[in-house]
């Protein structure tokens, strides 16, 4: 009754023959991520100490630390969250729960997918001519993190518009039949079963802005700061300008610095992501439908 | 007196009529029935008593429906007619809140903010569900976790809860075990001595356990309103409601 017959054999071969194939291709694409994690771990880390840390960079760059770029990363980032988190999860909100499906709609939806392709040197000049020129901020990690914020802008609106759509649509006509009203039911209902994924989509932001290099560099990034950041009108280092700059721009650098530098770069932006899948898997643990 | 008066109804969707020429008049106290095959125009009939045409652009309400003596297409406060009107859909809805919550849901929204009020409402209205004793030492936990069953009892307290005048039931037994189907229909019995029910049901002999009087909807028409015992004893105006409730239908 249930011997296999040369159908049920052949279905098997060619179900091994896929599982082998798709597996050497995973493999094959994991490969480059090792390899470049090992390579800087292994010529990286001999650099890395507390003072590298914590202290500023002399000699022209070639000795001392780092401070002043990594704090001026984790300043651009907040300020940009600060800005891009808010109004994405608002468009979002709007573009999910509120807008009726017509052509403005669709041009909104359209205009932020394109968004989201624009290379990033083209943001560049458009917060040179927006932020630093148009609204006066000067080259300011003011304008530095608008700009990043309207570069990522369209990953906080679509990761937001995702989570919000993928709450079933009988919670909502629940909730509206009780007379609950739009804003009441998104408040108690919607909102806190999108939250996950929102925040996903926030912190997937944070890593992507952590290490951009192009649209500060022209808007409130410098290569070298004697001074911390006093406010954020002020100029500031970043992590990904400095490897950048110490990579290319300086002679007689050592060879192990460079390769320090951008693995405290990458660990960043490594540590948001695994902060991000935990937070999602804690989540997602307490799923509630 | 008259709780609900439909005249002339017509429900379109898109350019396909789902439902015309309904009238009728449901009284207070009283428990309504529809029954009829799928596609009949049923759920979309309580979609138009609730207002909730207005959260489906293709869908198009004419005729007249009066709720209290109000014609529901000029009421602009659609929030306070749906809080007086209740709702149980074919399959539950458990809110991904829990159990306390899904109840306490409405009075909240309605401002109700003490403790002791929202226990009360709880309590009584799960209750009345014939839900309280599964549930009453595990109100923490979540109202979408329960069984299908126990989820429909928990839509049913939910919409109990609202206190409505008028409790509008759209198939409620399909997940829900004969016994349990039972209890609710007790309950829904000694409801009606505060509220109208208008009782939507595939199970003709559900309809006739409970209404008083049943409206038979065939392919978007009201073929046939009366009495409930006088569609099953055979004193019927049309041939295709006796049909129907012998089950030689199709
Ligand atoms: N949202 C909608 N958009 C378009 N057409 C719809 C929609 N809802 C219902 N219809 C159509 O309206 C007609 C009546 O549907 P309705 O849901 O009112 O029937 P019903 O009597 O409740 O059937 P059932 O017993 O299967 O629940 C059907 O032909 C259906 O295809
Ligand atoms: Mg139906």
């Amino acid at each position: 009754m249930f011997e296999s017959t040369e159908l049920n054999r052949r279905n098997e071969t060619r179900q091994k023959l896929f599982r082998i194939g798709l597996g050497t291709m995973t493999g094959i694409l994991i490969l480059p991520v090792v390899l470049i994690m090992s390579t800087l771990i292994y010529k990286g880390a001999p650099v890395i100490s507390f003072e590298f840390l914590f202290t500023g960079p002399t000699k022209g760059m070639t000795a001392g630390g780092i401070f002043p770029a990594l704090l001026g990363t984790i300043l651009l980032v907040v300020v940009a969250l600060l800005a891009s988190v808010p109004l994405g999860i608002a468009a979002a909100i709007y573009l999910s729960e509120y807008a009726s499906d017509n052509w403005f709609t669709r041009a909104i939806n359209l205009a932020i997918i394109n968004l989201a392709g624009v290379p990033s040197i083209v943001h560049a000049l458009f917060g040179v001519g927006a932020f630093v020129i148009f609204f006066k901020f000067g080259t300011s990690i003011l304008a530095a993190s608008l700009t990043l914020a309207i570069m990522t802008l369209p990953v906080v609106i679509v990761a937001t518009r995702e989570s919000l759509q993928a709450v079933p649509m009988a919670f909502r006509e629940a909730c509206w039949n009780m007379g609950a009203t739009r804003w009441q039911t998104i408040r108690r209902v919607v909102l806190p079963n999108a939250v996950t994924g929102i925040l996903t989509g926030v912190i997937l932001e944070v890593s992507r802005t952590s290490g951009e290099t192009a649209p500060i560099m022209f808007t409130g990034a410098a290569f070298f700061l004697p001074l911390l950041p006093q406010g954020v009108l002020d100029q500031t280092m970043a992590l990904s300008l400095h490897l950048f700059v110490v990579s290319t721009q300086v002679p007689n650098m050592p060879e192990q610095l460079p390769f320090g530098v951008a693995l405290v770069l990458i660990s960043m932006v490594l540590l948001m992501n695994s902060l991000s899948i935990a937070l999602r898997m804690y989540l997602r643990g307490k799923k509630k439908w | 007196m008259v709780k609900l008066s439909v005249s002339d109804l017509q429900i379109r969707y898109g350019g396909a009529t789902a439902l015309e020429g309904v009238s009728f008049d449901i009284q207070e106290h009283e428990i309504f029935g529809i029954i009829g095959p799928a596609n009949a125009g049923k759920t979309s009939f309580l979609k138009a008593v609730n207002r909730m045409d207005m959260f489906d652009p293709d869908m198009r309400v004419d005729g007249k429906i009066v709720f209290n003596d109000v014609d529901v297409s000029k009421i602009r406060n659609v929030y306070g007619l749906r809080r007086r009107i209740g709702v149980v859909f074919p399959l539950p809805v458990g809110l991904p809140l829990s159990i306390y919550d899904n109840v306490a849901l409405s009075p909240r929204l309605n401002g109700q903010k003490k403790k002791a009020e929202l226990d009360i409402i709880v309590e009584r209205c799960l209750t009345r569900a014939a839900l309280w004793d599964e549930v009453k030492d595990r109100l923490d936990s979540l109202g979408s976790l329960l069984s299908g069953g126990q989820q429909q009892r928990l839509t049913i307290a939910r919409a109990l809860s609202q206190d409505p005048e008028l409790l509008m039931l759209d198939e409620f037994s399909i997940a829900v075990d004969p016994v349990t189907t039972m209890r609710i229909e007790d309950v829904l019995k000694e409801l009606r001595k505060e509220v109208t029910i208008i009782l939507v049901t595939n199970l003709v002999q559900q309809a006739r356990r409970l209404a008083d009087r049943t409206a038979f909807f065939l392919e978007g028409q009201c073929v046939e309103v009366g009495m409930t015992e006088d569609l099953f004893t055979g004193e019927v105006k049309d041939q295709r409601t006796r049909d129907y409730v012998e089950g030689r239908f199709g």
